[in-house]
């Protein structure tokens, strides 16, 4: 008798069949609710939601829906700023002390009324816990022991701040709508603070705000839920309930957005927002962004310590063909160090690709055959595909450059640590100021090694210029609004010419949504993301 | 009594606690080749994590962060002890429980092993059994039919599936399964709507839901694993039926085959009773190994599926330079390899009676 293979056979048919077809044992679901704003992007960046620690993509827009801020650019008006949760104010006469007035009748999402007091309490945490974004405030001559007396509850409805640095007070008030001013519930938070940590552990996964949305449930690696604030002071959003789900992968997140499992697809590639064109149940829209990518050269190698080799490295980028070949649309060309569409910014583009020009300028530095120089580079796109066309137009003037792609967590310490030659970046502003990105990319106080301003970009490409100290000095200080914007346009133009920075390109955010989805928001900074608007 | 009598219970006695020693050694050894094995394994893991270009302090604190900053945490961090101090810490933590904190979720790593675990035990061992009752048939078919039309199917169905990337796979799968025929909804382990209805117990949510008599977020759930679960499913089931084809080969050319068959034994009974027992003991090595790589995590799977394992909290780790986490899952990993291996050996003793003597 033979072995029955047959039998065996059709059995495993059947089984296989099976698996391999996988009945619907539940229906997909095809649509979310009205009511329900389900967003797919990539969140394993979070590592905390206390606003005086946040300092990721993610987290700085999720605070921005969960907190009201002292000051605030609000989605009806992007380049306005306006009282958060304060009214009015009013300078010293030095210009140094503002005195603040409490809008009324706020309540956090506990119930308790928002008081003066919670300002006060917020702004002090921040500079007492010190963490990462302190700098926003410690800047302006705050410490955990003067950060009492300058900080101050002066009313029954107002509290007054005092900086000790001559800054100008419109880069303070621009500073307070930066996350790290956001209004926390001081009572709520001190109920779970523990041997005097000021809630910091508590707030790692919990919000005590007052913004249109509390913070129900952070499931790292999986999702976010927030909930609406039915008593927000700009009315009760129309999604009752935001969920950003976790979705690492573009082309899932494309899937599910066809599919209409989600409702906007946040971190598409362009090649997925391609192939969304011509799909009738989605629509995309374009944010500019202020995010910037740049090349940096590390002026503390032989080389690229000479001005003349950086101009002309400067003419061997293709801006405008990268633009319109793989950037496609996701960033455009921008050659200043402050975003465009941001007040004072210069939208001077000074270089293009130019060979021949840049063999002149290495022939007068000394290098009319080139050189070899290396270039550290994210490994994620569009950072390689970057340096893979910067690789071949420099070779177009001799210059061999061999790319070092890597993940961030291997390219910041030795960025941070002077240790590369070209490099390929990011940068964000910290707040919609133009100081905060001329306090990276110009001002340089210091560029001694023991100085160790490893969070200045200027220094860690050890490259200070008194006249650029100078001018960023005097335009962070002025205090006349006209004469400041002058500055910064005459600091902006400088910068470019003489600075080792070739600032590349600006973000031109896409994102994917179903085509019932109204009121998104999505401003020029990380953190100015709005969900109370949205409607289906 | 006659001095035999004595004797003979002496030396009966003498046998039992004889035995008694001799487990007592062998429990011993086995304890001590674990407590080597995590010794092992955690010193490994630790030191490789101290040596890698990735700095463990701008992960927390960020790119950004200013120097003084910077300073504080490293400080914190214990980083600036001798190497072998901080190891000697870290170590001492974990004898107690402690496996520190997650800087990816600033939560405790035992409570995110908790967490991750289950998840990837569900979709491993579902994947398991898959590969396990679809490829050892496939195997044996293959092997009692060789050369002929169905070895050829199984076989190259065996390379394809060991070939293709599984994380192509996995997109073809959402692309076919998900979003042209709607049979499976999309990534993830649960619908939205979904999430939270059950009281976590075990963590791998179909047992959950069952616990609980919540049907439809055991159908929900059910449908979420099902096609994750097929697509290692196929890795797994690739690998056993090469393997079964060839153990079986093996056995099929042996002679008591041979004299099995001219004693006019039925084929069936030639093929399951006879031949197929002698090739156990190598099958349960092998899907004790596709086991135990299945449950360190499928990175890229568990990526395309969203699906929140343990490979995804171990990878991210790594690039976050969150050595607590690495180490915390490298512990776990390590102790299902070790698990699994005494299983098997267990195992053998119940299918060999040569090892069991």
């Amino acid at each position: 008798m033979t072995f029955d293979w047959k039998k065996t056979a059709l059995a495993l048919s059947l089984a296989g069949g099976l698996m391999a077809t996988g009945p619907a044992l539940t229906p997909a679901q095809a649509e979310t609710p009205d009511n329900m704003l389900v967003q797919g992007m990539r969140i394993d960046d979070i590592i905390t939601f206390d606003p005086a620690e946040v300092f990721e993509l993610s987290t700085g827009e999720f605070i921005a829906n969960i907190y009201d801020r002292v000051m605030m650019y609000e989605p009806e008006d992007l380049s306005t700023l306006v009282g958060g949760v304060v009214e009015s104010w009013n300078f010293s006469e030095d210009g140094k002390t503002i005195n603040f007035t409490m809008r009324p009748g706020q309540t956090f999402h506990s119930g308790n009324p928002v008081r003066p007091e919670d300002v006060v309490y917020s702004l002090q945490r921040v500079v007492i816990l010190n963490k990462t974004p302190a700098f926003i405030f410690t800047q302006f001559g705050w410490s955990p022991e003067n950060v009492g007396d300058l900080i101050k509850v002066t009313g029954d409805n107002s509290f007054s701040i005092t900086i000790t640095e001559d800054f100008s007070p419109g880069l303070v008030l621009n500073a307070l709508s930066a996350g790290v001013a956001s209004v926390v519930d001081q009572k709520l938070v001190e109920e779970h603070a523990v041997d005097g940590d000021m809630g910091y552990d508590w707030l790692k996964n919990k919000s005590a705000g007052s913004g249109p949305y509390s913070l129900v449930e952070w499931k790292a690696n999986e999702s976010v839920v927030l909930n609406a604030f039915d008593d927000y002071r700009h009315g009760k959003p129309a999604m009752q309930r935001v969920i950003i789900r976790h979705l690492p992968e573009p082309a899932a997140q494309r899937l599910l957005l066809e599919q209409g499992d989600i409702d906007m697809a946040r971190s598409l590639t362009p090649d997925q927002i391609g192939g969304l064109v011509g799909n009738d149940t989605v629509k995309i829209e374009f944010y500019p962004k202020a995010s910037l990518i740049y090349m940096a050269m590390n002026t503390t190698n032989e080389i690229l310590s000479n001005p003349t080799v950086r101009e002309a490295l400067k003419y061997l980028i293709d801006y405008q063909g990268m633009a319109e070949s793989f950037l496609d649309g996701q960033y455009i060309v921008h050659e200043s160090f402050w975003p465009s569409g941001l007040w004072a910014s210069a939208d001077d583009k000074p270089y293009t690709l130019d060979v021949e020009r840049a063999k002149e300028l290495l022939a007068e530095a000394g290098y009319p055959d080139g050189f070899e120089i290396a270039i550290d580079s994210l490994n994620t796109s569009p950072y390689m595909e970057i340096a893979q066309s910067m690789q071949q137009t420099l070779s177009q003037a001799g210059i061999t450059a061999e790319i070092i792609p890597q993940d961030g967590s291997a390219l910041w310490p030795k960025y941070r640590a002077r240790r590369h030659g070209l490099i390929l970046a990011r940068w964000s502003p910290d707040y919609v100021d133009p100081h905060s990105n001329a306090d990276s990319f110009a001002l340089n106080p210091d560029n001694r090694e023991e100085a160790q301003l490893t969070g200045v970009l200027a220094w860690r490409n050890g490259w200070a210029d008194p006249g650029i100290n100078a001018l960023a000095i005097a335009a962070r200080n002025e205090a006349n609004v006209d004469l400041r914007h002058d500055l910064y346009n005459a600091l902006q133009r400088l910068h470019q010419r003489v600075s080792p920075f070739a600032i590349m390109f600006q973000q031109n955010e896409q994102v994917a949504m179903a085509t019932n989805i109204e009121g998104f928001v999505s401003g020029s900074n990380f953190d100015l993301v709005f969900y109370r608007n949205v409607t289906k | 009594m006659a001095v035999g009598d004595v004797a003979t219970r002496r030396r009966a006695g003498q046998g039992v606690w004889a035995s008694l020693l001799r487990a007592a050694l062998a429990v011993a050894r086995v304890l001590a080749s674990l407590a080597l094995t995590f010794l092992g394994l955690t010193a490994i893991t630790f030191f490789i994590g101290r040596v890698m270009p990735i700095d463990p302090v701008l992960a927390i604190v960020g790119d950004r962060a200013r120097q003084d900053v910077y300073d504080a945490m490293f400080l914190q961090m214990g980083l600036d002890k001798p190497i072998y101090i901080q190891y000697l810490r870290y170590l001492g933590d974990v004898l107690t429980g402690n496996f520190g904190i997650s800087i990816q979720t600033s939560r405790p790593v035992i409570y995110d092993l908790l967490h991750f675990f289950p998840a990837t035990l569900e979709l491993a061992t579902i994947a398991t059994l898959l590969g396990v009752f679809l490829g050892v048939p496939m195997g044996v078919l293959a092997a009692v039919n060789q050369g002929r039309l169905i070895d050829h199917v199984v076989r190259i169905v065996g390379l394809i599936g060991y070939s293709m990337p599984v994380f192509w796979l996995g997109m073809v799968g959402l692309l076919i399964f998900y979003a042209r025929l709607q049979w499976v909804p999309g990534p993830g382990r649960l619908d939205i709507y979904f999430d939270g209805l059950v009281p976590p117990v075990t963590g791998m949510l179909l047992i959950d839901a069952a616990l609980a008599g919540d049907w439809n977020v055991f159908d929900n759930a059910l449908s979420h694993i099902i096609l994750p679960a097929s697509i290692l499913g196929t890795y797994a089931l690739a690998y056993i039926a090469r393997m079964t084809r060839s153990f079986m080969l093996d056995q099929i050319r042996q002679e008591y085959i041979l004299t099995a068959r001219v004693k006019g034994l039925s084929e069936t009974r030639v093929i399951w009773r006879h031949a197929f027992g002698n090739v156990l003991v190598q099958l349960v090595t092998i899907i004790g190994l596709t086991y135990a790589s299945l449950l360190e995590g499928s990175v890229l799977t568990e990526t395309v599926f969203s699906w929140p394992g343990i490979g995804q909290y171990i990878t991210n780790a790594l690039f976050n330079s969150d050595m607590n986490a690495v180490i915390g899952g490298t512990i776990v990993v390590g102790t299902c390899f070790v698990g699994i291996n005494m299983l098997s050996d267990l195992i053998y003793r119940m299918l060999d009676p040569r090892v069991r003597s």
